[in-house]
């Protein structure tokens, strides 16, 4: 199955799901998708002016461009997700993929879309980490079980 | 054909990311491979650079940790020797999450010897009843 995962670009969570043999829908698939075309017309992540117009799918046009360009990023993983993982709070949201109303509305897009929907804490000790990965193997198990049904 | 580029986290104790090079190499297949601080990157088609990756997981499993890329390795836009130096972006979420990598491997060698971790009971938020009664019982004090 298709695992959406938050951060999106999470080693650890990307990982998991590839080890627990589900498909991870992460960021830097659809990254790779834009730099790979043909014509590089606005490096470094070719966000060219028709993205943001893509991202009023999700957010009005008074909504800053910034919000809308990512929003046509995350579309494709929003719509094909099957499941999700989501890490509450991580502190990576505060680095690169920063932007707090994004990450906020990605996290409620994935909510109201109802599909089996794991939240977790980034573990900060061994035994914290033991059952971050036991919930996880869990999870992805139930779905393989659910998906053979 | 879809190419894609994985970055090949190593975090072990026995493997280093020289050895992965090594092992890359004699596999003798069309891929591109970059040695890094961190690990390795290998860019090329989907479906080898999956099965080439697959066999080097083997070397540790618990210590090798796997994800995708959306540049390809030397990318200008985002290697460090043409933007004059600093962190690459991206660099930091790395690390964060480097420093976790040993928790993790530890928890999946935990996971594969059958273990089942206590489960800490989720800390709720005061409940708004219990919070008028608390109220009320100050007032009656005061």
């Amino acid at each position: 199955m298709k695992v959406f995962i938050y951060p999106t670009n999470s080693l650890i969570l990307s990982d998991l799901v590839e080890r627990f043999g589900h498909e991870p829908l992460a960021v830097m698939q659809e990254v790779g998708k834009k730099v790979r075309t043909q014509s590089l017309d606005s490096p470094p992540m070719n966000i060219t002016p028709e993205d943001p117009k893509l991202g009023l799918k999700y957010a009005a046009v008074e909504v800053p461009s910034g919000v809308r360009g990512r929003m046509s990023l995350f579309d494709p993983l929003i719509s094909n997700a099957e499941a999700a993982i989501i890490v509450r709070d991580p502190v990576v949201s505060f680095g690169c993929m920063g932007c707090a109303r994004t990450n906020e509305l990605v996290n409620f897009l994935i909510r109201a879309k109802k599909i089996p929907l794991l939240e977790l804490d980034y573990p900060a000790t061994e035994d914290e980490a033991k059952e971050f990965v036991y919930k996880i193997s869990q999870f992805l198990k139930n779905l393989t079980a659910e998906g053979k049904k | 054909m879809d190419t894609i580029t994985k970055m090949v986290v190593i975090n072990s104790a026995k493997v280093l990311p020289s050895d992965v090079v090594i092992k890359l190499y004699e596999s003798n297949a069309d891929v591109m491979i970059k040695e890094t601080c961190f690990g390795v990157m290998v860019s090329g088609e989907r479906a080898i650079v999956d099965a080439l990756l697959g066999s080097i997981r083997k070397m540790d499993p618990y210590g090798i940790f796997i994800k995708e890329r959306g540049f390809s390795p030397g990318e200008p836009y985002r290697c460090r020797a043409t933007r004059r130096g600093g962190a690459r972006p991206g660099f930091h979420a790395l690390e964060t999450e480097n420093k976790i990598l040993p928790h993790i491997a530890s928890a999946l060698r935990a996971l594969d010897k059958g273990e089942i971790p206590v489960q800490k009971p989720h800390k709720r938020k005061l409940d708004v009843e219990k919070l008028k009664e608390i109220i009320k019982e100050s007032e009656v004090t005061q």
